[in-house]
């Protein structure tokens, strides 16, 4: 490398050639730390991923990785977040696509087959469904594990929402000591 | 006619093939692991075999899940840092910088000059350390058990190094928000002097033993290939995507703790075999000592913390005899360091590829939601691609050639 470094500017012309492309998808842009974070609509995620895959301007071609959150009383349940990297240009990007309960998301693994593991992480620990996934099953849990714990109203002290008997109090351990 | 015909009974595997080879009726499915000498931990494959070919590989995760994420969100930001250790457990120095420095991030601080350096010290010692463990036992797996005792020997050189740095060998715990735990113990700069004085000549003595050694090469060369493309589709990092020939490295594309400023080389092959993974795994390790070398010299005095009383904690004197910092010290302790509400993800270059953690902040002293994007997990996906068509033999060095790690595969 000649020169002193210099770190490289956010992607910011990425954004610019979203709007172009594809206005009325963009839901939200966001920029915190030199990092972008665009905000699209659901049913535009596999145009505008393949987009960022195959213009020379993006080349956005290696998904870092997938991970998903899950909101309690927002006006979404879900944030499905998808990393990408660009090798040719040096730039990252985060897309964010807002899911409710009960919607499915298409699966990137036909634009990026890396998705492939991510996507059923997510699945596995958040809860998010992917249509299109060619092997949507649990990864890291058991298979016949019944809930999803890194919802956040999973209950950490009680286990899964399935195998818990109905009307057992969260952690009897602490009321028992309450009552003494 | 159509319900005449011989159907093949249902497989007993879903992921048998049907059809061809069940009429033949010599696929035979095979489990290995998780406790299986040569899948370095608690991987668990599911094998579809036609005699000594493999055909299909299946493989099960989550033997070594403990929840890191979930557990991640019910801590302070400082209390997470002994989790890092148990990601991958052959680098856990690497792992709390990479964490910590995600945590920087989303801070908006930098650390002084000494604290960099004494932190790129850090992801070298445990990029040599980690390393040698996979030269070590990826040899071993393949019938070279000398190499192994060699490795260990060289591997508990730079344990006594960890040790006395942190005063642990395994569970570092090194780093801290805006800086480290801990200065330099005295005489410990001359410890790694003297080993990166010899390490170089065992290197070379390690390269005699195994680079043109006939049986090595004839194990490892075209096995487990995999192209530059299939490579960056599947998002391989590390040594793994630079044994295709791309030449990706986070400490270069995206330097952090001052790694524009070392010299230093990455190699990278051109077959994406197990045998390209191996030179590259190799020369890191020349360049990891030349990095260090340089560490050494230009190593500044100087505070290994940032002096900031909302993030790091107060000198002991100045705690027991002054109100202000006692008040300080309770803050910091009882209500930890509360981030701003945002996003960031951070990667750094470990030995095993891009390991990144995502910060989703709340404005909260623990993270809403971590992320970690563990690079062995995702480079764990290419097995297929290295292993379905080869021999049951060549899938041994080609799990030894990806490296993974399963404490960070299942987090």
């Amino acid at each position: 490398m000649e020169g002193p470094y210099i770190a490289p500017l956010p992607p910011r012309q990425v954004v610019d050639l979203l709007r172009e492309r594809f206005p009325g998808a963009l839901e939200d842009v966001a920029e915190f730390r030199g990092e972008i974070t665009v905000v699209i609509a659901k049913d535009a995620l596999l145009d505008v991923a393949r987009f960022l895959r195959d213009d020379p301007g993006t080349a956005f071609d290696m998904l870092s990785v997938v991970t998903g959150t899950h909101y309690l009383e927002r006006d979404h349940d879900y944030e499905v977040l998808y990393h990408l990297y660009s090798l040719p240009r040096n730039h990252r990007l985060r897309l964010k696509v807002r899911l409710d309960e009960g919607e499915t998301v298409p699966s990137v693994v036909s634009i990026w087959p890396g998705a492939n593991w991510p996507e059923r992480e997510v699945y596995d620990l958040v809860g998010v469904r992917f249509s299109g996934h060619p092997d949507l099953r649990r990864i890291i849990m058991p298979e016949d594990y019944p809930d999803h714990p890194l919802r956040k109203d999973f209950d950490v002290e009680g286990g899964p929402r399935d195998a818990r008997p109905r009307g057992r109090v969260a952690s009897p351990g602490f009321r028992d000591m309450e009552s003494v | 006619m159509d319900d005449l015909r011989v159907t093949s009974p249902p497989s007993l595997h879903p992921e048998a093939p049907a059809g061809e080879d069940a009429v033949h009726g010599e696929s035979m499915v095979v489990n290995m692991g998780p406790s299986h000498p040569s899948t370095h931990g608690v991987l668990r494959l599911v094998l579809t075999l036609d005699g000594e070919v493999v055909k299909a590989v299946q493989p099960h995760l989550g033997y070594l899940h403990r929840g890191m994420e979930k557990i991640a969100e019910g801590m302070t930001y400082n209390q997470f840092v002994p989790y890092t250790d148990r990601l991958d457990y052959l680098a856990p120095l690497s792992n709390n910088v990479a964490y910590i420095l995600a945590v920087e991030k989303l801070l908006g601080i930098t650390v002084p000059p000494r604290a960099q350096v004494i932190r790129v010290m850090c992801c070298e010692i445990a990029r040599i350390s980690a390393h040698l463990l996979w030269l070590g036992t990826g040899a071993l797996d393949l019938g070279a058990a000398t190499v192994f005792f060699h490795t260990f020997r060289e591997r508990e050189t730079l344990y006594n190094i960890i040790e006395a740095l942190t005063g642990a060998r395994l569970t570092t715990s090194y780093t801290r928000v805006g800086g480290l735990s801990r200065d330099l113990p005295a005489g410990w700069t001359g410890q790694v002097r003297s080993f990166v004085d010899t390490f170089p000549k065992f290197l070379d003595e390690l390269d005699s033993l195994l680079t043109r050694n006939r049986i090595w090469m004839k194990r490892t060369q075209g096995v487990g290939r995999i192209s530059a493309p299939d490579a960056v589709a599947l998002s391989l990092t590390g040594p793994n995507l630079r044994g295709t020939g791309v030449a990706y490295d986070v400490r270069k594309t995206e330097p952090y703790s001052g790694y524009e400023t070392y010299e230093f080389d990455v190699p990278v092959g051109s077959e994406g075999d197990a045998y390209d993974r191996y030179l590259v795994r190799f020369e890191e390790m020349r360049q990891s000592v030349r990095i260090l070398d340089q560490a050494l010299r230009r190593l500044p005095d100087g505070p290994v913390a940032v002096d900031d009383p909302k993030i790091t904690l107060p000198k002991k004197e100045r705690v027991l005899t002054s109100m202000e910092e006692l008040i300080e010290q309770f803050m910091l302790v009882t209500e930890g360091i509360k981030g701003p509400v945002g996003e960031v993800y951070h990667a750094i270059e470990a030995p095993k590829g891009e390991l990144g953690f995502y910060i989703r902040s709340e404005g909260d002293k623990s993270p809403y939601r971590l992320h970690i994007r563990s690079p062995s997990f995702i480079n764990l996906q290419a097995i297929e691609t290295m292993a379905v068509g080869g021999l049951l033999s060549d899938l041994i060095a080609v799990v030894a050639s990806l490296d993974p790690v399963m404490g960070e595969v299942d987090r």
